[in-house]
């Protein structure tokens, strides 16, 4: 992943986010403490919010230029994004939440297309292959996150934001999906951007770290480097 | 059949008695233009609720104001309006006239045009709130997977506001059949062109036949409960 955050700048109730980083990372690490301004760096780069100041850019490819008064609108990013509460569309299946995002083409009825062996790679992976007839409502935390993530998956994005995924997920359970999100990272090799508060999450997944505090990058390296560096801070 | 329920028909029958032909015209032409005002409301209406609800953009509050305007104002009074604008003095009506070859004033037209506008603005405040009641992050979420606004707009916001949109169109349904001000402005009150079901009492009770008013009355009031208790029925379930 080559991520280039140049100067972005957006004004927020209580602080202004400014951030300048590139990002290398296959996986990279967002830490900070609450209101650090973490999801709204997040709602810049997929382009739910618009910078005052700034260009954002993804593997050279520009998303958003305030100067140039450029802006590439969400859908044409090829960002997915799976905020905290997972954010599940309640009138859809998990079948159908699963194919929202997927190109056209595999999202019909077709049981021996691409988007159809996909859509059974990725219910696999994350285990929710017997829920796919299933509605949202009856769905547990841990299962519902898992869905937003594999419909994240499916829409074959650039990069992936996950903004705390496992927040809401009890101990055990966070335990049995993150070697999930490592096998992502490894087989399916999609680029991340992981915020969490947990520092063994950003360990176990992240090898590149940043730590956010009121809007402004405070350290800036490998996940232990950043994790030392704040537990000194902190 | 049931000796008791027979009864019971029979009871309703003595009290509404046998609708005549003309009588079943009247209400057939109100319910039509009712539903044919519903059908030209419809996407105004959505574009207007939805601007309403998710945008905020100069002189929104002049909108809000002039949308809600027909629900305060004298009925006859926006059909004096109505009948300004599209009068045949007017630039409006001549060009409606002359280039469409429609005429509005006195016409089924009118009918129509004065039931829409008058129902319209209970339909933008129902539809409003159901567009307010979908969590902005859905279709915000919705995007970032590849949907444009319009599929958005398509598969997640009118789904989840369908029955809020539902129950606002019934609310719109019965006001436009009951409208009387507006209507007899406009079109007039010409039996067997023009007539509604509001109009022909009024002309019942002038003519003294009250029986026959009643009827028409009977037959207004359950058309208006039953759009109103699907109604209402439709955001209790949205609440609950």
């Amino acid at each position: 992943m080559k991520l280039a955050l140049r100067g972005l700048r957006l004004p927020l109730p209580r602080f202004t986010l400014e951030v300048d980083v590139e990002l290398h990372g296959r996986v990279a690490g967002i830490f900070g403490a609450s209101g650090a301004g973490k999801t709204s760096l997040l709602e810049l780069i997929v382009g739910l919010r618009r910078p005052t100041a700034g260009t954002v850019h993804l593997e050279g490819r520009m998303l958003s230029d305030v100067a140039g008064r450029n802006f590439v609108p969400p859908e044409r990013r090829r960002i997915a994004y799976v905020p905290q509460d997972g954010a599940l569309f309640p009138h859809l299946s998990v079948r159908t939440n699963l194919l929202y995002g997927a190109p056209k083409g595999d999202r019909t009825g077709d049981r021996t297309g691409d988007g159809t062996r996909r859509l059974g790679e990725i219910a696999t992976v994350l285990e929710i292959a017997p829920l796919l007839d299933r509605g949202i409502a009856g769905l547990s935390g841990g299962e519902r996150q898992r869905v937003a993530l594999g419909r994240a998956l499916l829409a074959a994005p650039e990069l992936l934001l996950l903004d705390e995924p496992f927040a809401g997920v009890d101990r055990p359970l966070r335990g049995r999906i993150l070697p999930v999100l490592a096998r992502i990272r490894d087989e399916l090799r999609v680029p991340m951007l992981y915020v969490s508060h947990e520092p063994e999450e950003i360990l176990a997944l992240c090898d590149e770290a940043l730590r956010l505090d009121r809007g402004r990058i405070v350290a800036h390296g490998t996940p232990a480097e950043v994790l030392a560096e704040s537990a000194i801070t902190l | 059949m049931c000796p008791a329920r027979f009864s019971r028909y029979s009871l309703f029958l003595s009290a509404s008695g046998d609708l005549s032909g003309e009588e079943i015209q009247i209400l057939g032409f109100t319910l039509g233009m009712a539903a044919l005002a519903m059908v030209a409301i419809l996407p105004p209406g959505l574009a207007l609720a939805w601007l309403l609800a998710r945008r905020t953009f100069p002189g929104k509050a002049v909108i809000e104001t002039l949308v809600a305007l027909p629900l305060v104002m004298p009925p006859v009074a926006t059909g004096l309006f109505l009948l300004r604008l599209f009068g045949r003095r007017s630039a409006l009506g001549r060009f409606v006239h002359d280039r469409l070859d429609l005429d509005v004033i006195f016409t089924w037209r009118g009918v129509l045009l004065a039931m829409a506008v008058m129902s319209l603005p209970l339909f933008v405040r129902s539809a409003r709130v159901a567009f307010e009641e979908v969590p902005h992050r859905l279709e915000q979420v919705a995007r970032t997977l590849g949907a444009a606004p319009a599929r958005v707009f398509a598969t997640i916001t009118l789904p989840l506001a369908a029955r809020g949109l539902t129950a606002g169109l019934l609310l719109a349904f019965a006001r436009a059949l009951g409208e009387f001000g507006a209507t007899i402005v406009v079109a007039g009150n010409i039996p067997g062109r023009t007539q509604t079901l509001a109009l022909a009492i009024y002309q019942l009770i002038q003519l003294g036949r009250d029986d026959a008013a009643l009827r028409f009355c009977l037959a207004s009031a359950v058309l208006a409960f039953v759009a109103l208790f699907a109604s209402e029925r439709l955001l209790s379930r949205r609440r609950g």
